[in-house]
């Protein structure tokens, strides 16, 4: 027990400095510092805002579009940064791995925590646009935390993963990559969910199976408007809710024990 | 945990290191070879340990002893749990420092006071406890003065001295040293065997890596030399050091042939044997000569050098007066060269030669051979001659 706790010690200790650290380098030597956090999903908003808002009209039909728009690329840029950032995580400590034994995890956790930080500090700017746009605030907004939760566990979740393939098949970032750029246009995020279900419900499904899309929709529904659609109004029973928290949870198992079981082997391999 | 006085039990420990032949870096080789498991990928596995047991008793100062690739930095990471042995058991009763070198983690674009904190945390210190010491860790590093700059901006030593003053601070039963500690300036390594005294006096357990025979004589209550993946010899601190130095005596006395040799010259006459003979007392020379053309009072001569390079001692026939008048082509000659052996223990590399009165060379044989001194007599020192001691105790 009291090992137990002692471990559990270490493993916070070494999380908050390796937080900290990676605070205070990331943005080291640039002028602008910590605002590139704040300006680049911003510059990547007001691209995609001229482009589909005002060229192709994508969100007429959305209430708030500008801050639909944004609550998608501030969670998508959140989940970019974990699993993107975690592809190469463990090889990059290799030197770290080699001289010292320590919760190999607590490297992963470190990225989710620093992107969590990212994603607070941008939220600043959500409620900002929240204010400007005159958005009613409404009661469902204490659900928030669930989700943000479930956007951890889930992004995490995928961090362990890649994180320790990585370690034996150096392919993986290369692939991720790939999959993250299909990824961003197979979820809604600069077009509105509505417009793919009048097409085809089939696809508005399959879209919401996946758990960063419902995330997103049901952000959007709590804090925004109560006209998105969530992944209940897709598949036409309440209960498919259940979905994505039941993909979520075996996926944190699965890697979860992956990572356990390889990150024995980490020091020798990297 | 069986028995309370073992500190650490090794039993049976394999450790095998799996080498691919062949890595997969071309794009081209990337796409044909991804998916294809079946192919048989060539692996050599490499035997770092083998059947390693032992047990360190609580209190302990226990060496391995090991020359370079013997297995013995591997079988140091398997105990601080880095490395997983691929058979056998290390169980380990009490907190054992993780980590087996000086300044893990630090980062250079960091002070030296976040360093500090970062290492700190590594070690298993919160910021209250790093809070605490911190006036001390800086002081006995001497760098009050430097620990708002960055690290980089630091000088090895600083860095070191910083590293080693966070060090000595882990808390732990069973500490984990490998030789890397004992570098530095003098000063530095003073306060390094300081240290280890310190350790003794407080009865820490300590396992203690090294390939220096001084400090294991000095420091060391038992130990183990690893000689090609396996414990050779197990036992008291001399018997094992003598042991290890008797290894180097077995294989390293004759000379060998130095595998950097250059050789240059005009090849008027060149050396074509040269054997050499080392024992206790005596080193033995015997150079052939062959005349491949003719040549004017040639003169013959050697150097041996130590591993740095550095001139120990030699001489030529000019110097020694015995010179040999015109070599015709196809005359050979022999010589003997006879001197006590005063070298101290290393390794040497003889370096004969043949020069021109005026200084043109004919043959120069750089490290021709090499050889190791281990002397019975072990002594620090670059000479080591056998020295007479007549002992008496007067009134």
């Amino acid at each position: 027990m009291k090992n137990i706790i002692a471990r559990y010690r270490y493993s916070l200790l070494l999380l908050k400095q390796l937080v900290k650290t990676d605070f205070k380098l990331r943005y080291q030597g640039s002028t602008l510092g910590y605002l590139w956090s704040l300006l680049r999903p911003l510059a990547l908003f007001a691209i995609l805002y001229l482009v589909f808002a005002k060229v192709f009209r994508i969100g007429d039909a959305v209430p708030h579009f500008p801050v639909y728009l944004l609550t998608g690329i501030v969670i998508w840029n959140y989940f970019t940064e974990v699993t993107t950032g975690s592809v190469g995580a463990i090889v990059g400590k290799g030197d770290l791995l080699r001289k010292i034994n320590f919760p190999k995890y607590v490297i992963i956790l470190a990225g989710s925590f620093s992107a969590l930080i990212n994603l607070i500090l941008n939220s600043i700017i959500i409620a900002i646009f929240i204010v400007i746009n005159d958005v009613d605030i409404r009661i469902t907004v204490v659900l928030l935390p669930l989700l943000i939760i479930e956007l951890f566990a889930f992004s995490l979740a995928i961090a362990f993963f890649l994180s320790a393939a990585f370690v034996r098949f150096r392919d993986i970032n290369y692939i991720w990559e790939v999959i993250m750029q299909a990824a961003f246009y197979a979820t809604p995020i600069l077009y509105p969910l509505a417009l793919v279900f009048s097409q085809s419900a089939l696809a508005a499904k399959i879209i919401m199976l996946n758990p960063i899309a419902q995330i997103i929709q049901d952000v959007r529904y709590v804090l925004i408007t109560p006209e998105t659609q969530t992944i209940s109004d897709v598949f036409g029973f309440a209960w498919a809710r259940l979905i994505p928290i039941g993909i979520v949870l075996l996926l944190i198992l699965i890697s979860a024990w992956y990572f356990k079981s390889r990150s024995k082997y980490f020091a020798e391999e990297v | 945990m069986s028995g309370r006085e073992s500190a650490i039990i090794v039993s049976k420990v394999y450790k095998d290191f799996k080498l691919p032949h062949q890595r997969s870096n071309s794009i081209k080789s990337v796409f044909t070879g991804m998916f294809d498991f079946k192919k048989d990928r060539s692996v050599e596995i490499q035997h770092a340990l083998k059947d390693i047991n032992f047990d360190i008793k609580k209190g302990e100062f226990f060496g391995i002893v090991g020359r370079n690739g013997s297995g013995k930095s591997t079988l140091l990471k398997i105990l601080a749990g880095i490395y997983q042995p691929t058979r056998g058991e290390v169980s380990v009763g009490g907190k054992l420092v993780p980590f087996i070198e000086l300044g893990v983690g630090f980062n250079a674009e960091l002070t030296g006071r976040e360093n500090v904190y970062l290492n700190g945390a590594m070690l298993g210190f919160s910021e209250a406890n790093i809070n605490d010491i911190y006036d001390e860790i800086v002081e006995f590093a001497e760098l009050e003065r430097f620990m708002d700059q960055k690290l980089k901006n630091y000088s090895s030593g600083m860095q070191v001295r910083l590293a080693f003053s966070m060090a000595i601070r882990a808390e732990a039963d069973i500490l984990l040293v490998d030789e890397v500690l004992a570098v530095g300036d003098a000063s530095f390594q003073r306060k390094c065997f300081e240290y280890f005294k310190e350790l003794k006096q407080k009865k820490k357990t300590v396992v203690f890596v090294t390939h220096d025979m001084n400090s294991v004589r000095e420091y060391c209550d038992r130990a183990i030399l690893i000689n090609k993946s396996k414990i050779v010899a197990q036992g008291s601190a001399d018997e094992i050091a003598s042991k290890y130095t008797r290894m180097f005596f077995d294989e390293g006395y004759e000379a060998t042939d130095a595998k950097e040799y250059s050789r240059w010259g005009d090849g008027t006459v060149k050396y074509t044997d040269l054997s050499v003979s080392v024992s206790e007392e005596k080193i033995n020379l015997k150079l052939t000569a062959k005349a491949y053309d003719a040549m004017e009072s040639p003169n013959f001569g050697f150097t041996i050098k130590n591993s740095a390079g550095q001139g120990i001692l030699g001489t030529n026939t000019n110097i020694k007066k015995q010179r040999l008048d015109q070599l015709t082509k196809g005359q050979e000659v022999q010589l003997h060269w006879t001197f006590p052996n005063i070298l101290g223990d290393g390794e040497y590399y003889i370096e004969p030669a043949i020069v021109w009165q005026d200084g043109r060379v004919a043959d120069w044989w750089e490290r021709a051979k090499s050889i190791k001194i281990q002397k019975e007599e072990h002594t620090p020192h670059a000479a080591s001659p056998s020295i007479e001691l007549t002992l008496k105790q007067v009134k």
